[in-house]
Parts: C-alpha cells; structure tokens; sequence
C-alpha cells in the first residue's frame, strides 16, 4: 500500500471519527458522558497546542499551564465585564497570543538555549501561579470581577453565541462546539504543519544551524510557533473557565505544567493524534482509578505511566503507525511473491 | 560566467581578536566573480576563523568586508545568506531527520517559487549523481554523501558566492571524484572559496590559492607559484618562518 495514502489514513480517519463523535454521541450518550466527554475534548486541545510547539517547533515548555491559566482567568474576567461573552472568548485568546509574543520574544531574541527556555517557562508559570494566589484581598477587584486568590472567581458567565439566539450554552451544545473547535484546530495545525512555513518550522527543530545558514531567521519562526501554540493552549483555558464556570490559581500549576507534558509524550511527541489519545487514556484511567478504595491511584497511575514510557519510548501512536506500515509493507512483499 | 576582475568579495584590514589572542590579523583579500578561490594553512593559521567572521557567525573586531560592494559585516549569518552566499560546515550540518529530497528543498523554498523548487531539486539531484538517495533518510547516509547533499542543499538556493569549509574531509574515492568534477563544472558560473588541508584535492580545483600563517596572509598566487615557494612547505612542515618578513 503506498506510504502517502497510510500517512494521510490516519488523519482522514481521525476527522471522520470526530465528526460522528460531534453528531452522534449526544443522541446516543447521556448526560454524564457528554459532560465528562467535554472536558476530555478541553484537555484534548491543550495538548494539541503542546504538541505543536513540542513536535513542530522544538520548543519544550515546562510552563504551559502559563497560557491555560491565563486564557482562563481573561476569559473570566472579560466575560465578567463585557455584554459579549463570545467577544471575551476572543479576546481571552488573544491575551495568550499576545503574552506569548511578549515571553517569545525575550527567549528567543535572547537567544536562550533548551535548558534556559525550559526553566523560564517553569518559573513564569509558578510566578503567575503564586501571584493569583495571592489576590484574595478586596482590594484585587478588575471591574466588577473579583480575582479571589485561592479561592478562584465562581459564576463565570457561560459561553454565549449569537447563532443560538444569545443564550448560555447548553452542555450538548458545548460539547458540539468545543469537539468541533478541536477539529478545526487539528486541520488547521495540519495544514499549518505542510506550508512553506510549518516545513521551515520543522526544520528549526531539527538543526538550527543549518536552517540559519540556509537563510531563515530561526528566532522569528519559533517565536510564531510559540505564540500559536500559546493561543491555542489559552484557548484552552478559555474553554475550561467557560465549561466548569469557575477557575482557580491551580490553572497555572506544576500540575497542570507536567500533565500536559505526559500526555504528548505517551501519545507521542511529533504527532497531533497521539496526545489526543494520551488525554483520553490518562484521564479515563485517572477517573477509573480514583473510584476504587483499596489502592493508592497515583502509584498505580505512575507505574502505568512508566511501563508506558518504557514500552513505547515513541510515544503510542508512532509506535501504532510503525506497526500498521510494518504490517501493510510485509504485506505488499507477500504479494509480490505470490504474483512473482 | 567566467571569471572577470569584479571583485565579489573584498575583505579590508579584517581583524579577529579572542581576548589577547589575534586569530585573524589585519588580512586583506579579494575574490572575483566566478573564481575558485582557496585558502590554505597549517592547523590554527585562522582559516576557520576568517570564514566565520565572513559568514556571520563571529564578529570581526576589525576591518571591513563587502559583498558587491556592499558592507556586510556586523549582519547576522542568516542576513548574509540572504544577500547570496552559500556556506557549507565542515562538519556535515544537515536536517537529520528529513529526506534528501526535504534538505534540498528546503534551500530552494526560501527565494523561489514552488514549481521553481522542484526543478531546482532535480537538477542538483542530477548534478550531484544522488537521485537514488531521494527520499533517504539523510541521518542514515554515509559521510561522503552527506558533504554531497549539504553541498546540494547550498547551491540549491543559487548563490553568488559559495563558501566551503574542507568539502573533501572524509571523502572516499568516487564520492571526491564526483565533487572535483562538479566544482569544475561550476567554477566560472559560481564563485567558490574554499577552506581546504588536502594539497592534492586544491590542486584539482583551485585557480588561485592563499596561504594563511598565524592569522596573516602569508602567500598568495596560483596553486603551481604557491606549492613551488619553499617557505609554504616549511610552514605545512612545521618549521619556523619569519612572518614579518
């Protein structure tokens, strides 16, 4: 079977499936499900906008949960402030892009290395982490939304779309728009990923040398890879705040930071698939593992974790796409022989 | 195009210094267009050196350096890539990752138009005698491969002036072979400056020759004056030379 069909297989499959999913599971589901689906799709996207500027750009961040956090706290206090609540999605998203560009530029312009970028990234996500926790006071007031420190801002105005006759969301309608928004950020990225531009970014990844001696501004096309991979991620937050109507400091955690990581590396790092699947798969084995009583969940979770790593050091779907073009090659050798 | 007396390349008073230590001093020198240029020297004469502060990736402490007549020096190496030069390492640098076929491209995508980019890629595919490694995996090919995809992938991008740091290290006989033979081929149509040890291989391709000594410009001439004068020998022999006089 020729390579390119299998290579574009996989996301054709992916697309299609998605679209059922979006059709068909709140006819088929209930309500739980599709409320629990909802954040998996959530989730889904923040990882996409890791895996991105992990596997496309080279650009490990171990603060990702900066954007998150931020897209989510922005959103929650635009929508707060502003009759629009879509208009606040929007803006909340390009805050993120914005502070991306801001936190970018000083990286990449500055030339810092892996490791540097790595700590500040970390050190920029803990720094807003501690800083919203400490805005419980009175006097944090931005509007008419209070910042609440720990304890976070409740009652966050619900998503509203003028096309549903400017009322809230309802969850089957979120579901629908937030896997529809998961889709469209997959092709996207996609399509972003075989451009001129998405090429060049790749090849920053793979040597950086090399792409500047070709004649490519290495700073700029990581900086853009960054500031995407920022909107989505604060998108993401955006999404988050909307759908739990509430957020809390722990949006900008070590936590959240780590997470996001595991899932791109079970998945696979140079895949968008693959962390989608790591969302689905950790979070459900999370959830499941946190019902029973008789075991420590985290040290099962973490053993899991580990085999993982150690069975799949690719991440899951690279080792799943080696095996199907293993098995169809052999195939393809098979036949020859016979025919032969 | 043959070789004129235009200068491409003029360096001017060019000076590198690293603390207390002067690694290119005071060197003056001038390319035309489509020459094959070589410069030569004992380990540490500052060849290296003076072909990083040509490209960018080492300020010059000194002097100036024009491309066209146009001052480059203090630009970024991606900046004098832009304005037409080719620079091939002398490690092979190359897209791991990626296919031959992708390295190649990747050259030509930066200053031509898409259908421009795929005849670009056969003819240095044709060229360079590797279509057969099209779609290899380029972290997977032999040494002598990877220098001749590198120097594919720099010409891809059709520079003015190309420079290459020891093309032939680490060629096997066929790959050097096909090497020599494309540099003649393009000397005239390009202009090449090459940093290169092998006496045998500048000899092949060089139509002028410089000798650099302790960071100066000991020597300058065609190959046949320069490996005739005693005192180059002495310097690649190690022995003592007078370098001012």
């Amino acid at each position: 079977m020729n390579r390119t069909f299998v290579n574009y297989l996989g996301p054709a499959i992916a697309v299609g499936s998605g679209i059922l999913t979006l059709i068909f599971a709140p006819l088929i589901l209930g309500f739980y499900e599709i409320f629990q689906l909802t954040q998996y799709v959530i989730l889904a996207i923040f990882a996409v906008s890791m895996a991105y500027i992990w596997g496309f750009g080279g650009i490990l961040s171990f603060g990702h949960a900066a954007v998150f956090g931020l897209g989510g706290y922005a959103y929650a206090v635009l929508a707060i402030n502003m009759d629009s609540s879509l208009l606040a999605f929007v803006l909340a998203i390009g805050t993120c892009g914005l502070f991306s560009l801001i936190l970018g530029y000083f990286i990449f312009y500055g030339r810092l290395n892996d490791v540097y970028l790595g700590v500040v990234t970390l050190v920029v996500a803990l720094i807003l982490w501690k800083l919203i926790n400490h805005t419980s006071g009175p006097g944090y007031v931005i509007g008419d939304a209070r910042l609440g420190g720990f304890n976070g801002i409740p009652s966050i105005p619900v998503l509203e779309l003028p096309w549903h006759g400017g009322a809230a969301l309802d969850p089957i309608q979120m579901f629908r728009w937030f896997l529809g928004g998961l889709i469209a950020v997959y092709v996207a990225l996609k399509l972003l990923i075989q451009s001129k531009f998405g090429r060049i970014a790749i090849a920053t990844k793979e040597n950086e040398l090399r792409a500047t001696l070709l004649g490519y501004d290495v700073r700029q096309y990581k900086l853009l890879v960054f500031v995407i991979g920022g909107s989505i991620g604060g998108m993401a937050g955006a999404m988050w705040a909307t759908y739990q109507t509430f957020v809390d400091p722990n949006m900008f955690s070590l936590e959240v930071s780590a997470k996001v990581l595991i899932w791109v590396m079970v998945g696979g790092v140079g895949t968008l698939l693959g962390p989608i699947a790591g969302v689905v798969l950790l979070q459900a084995l999370s959830i499941k593992l946190g019902e029973t009583a008789f075991i420590n969940n985290q040290i099962v979770l973490g053993m899991i974790l580990m085999s993982l790593v150690l069975v799949f050091p690719k991440g899951l779907l690279p080792s799943m796409e080696l095996l199907v073009t293993r098995f169809f090659d052999r195939s393809a050798a098979q036949g020859q022989g016979v025919s032969g | 195009m043959t070789t004129t007396n235009n200068p491409l390349l003029v360096t001017k008073g060019l000076t590198k210094r690293f603390g207390g230590l002067v690694a290119v001093n005071d060197v003056n020198l001038s390319v035309s267009e489509g020459q094959l240029h070589c410069l030569i020297g004992p380990n540490g004469a500052g060849k290296s050196t003076f072909f990083k502060c040509l490209t960018g990736q080492f300020k010059s402490s000194a002097g100036i350096v024009t491309l066209e007549g146009k001052e480059v020096q203090g630009l970024q190496t991606y900046e004098i890539v832009q304005r037409g030069v080719g620079i091939k390492t002398q490690t092979p640098s190359l897209f791991d990752g990626l296919s031959v076929q992708e390295n190649i491209s990747l050259s030509a995508l930066r200053n031509q138009a898409s259908r421009q980019v795929v005849e670009t890629l056969e003819e240095m595919l044709e060229l360079f005698q590797i279509t057969h490694l099209t779609r290899r995996e380029v972290g997977q090919l032999a040494h002598g491969q990877r220098q001749l995809v590198e120097l594919a992938a720099v010409l891809a991008a059709k520079p003015k002036l190309v420079l290459l740091d020891e093309p032939a290290a680490g060629m096997t006989g066929d790959d050097r072979i096909r090497l020599i033979q494309t540099l003649r081929d393009l000397a005239g149509r390009t202009t090449f400056i090459v940093v290169e040890h092998d006496m045998q291989f500048i000899g092949d391709i060089a139509t002028g020759v410089t000798v650099f000594n302790r960071g100066r410009v000991f020597a300058e001439g065609s190959f046949d004056e320069i490996v005739a004068r005693s005192d180059v020998q002495e310097i690649y022999l190690g022995k003592e030379v007078d370098v001012a006089a």
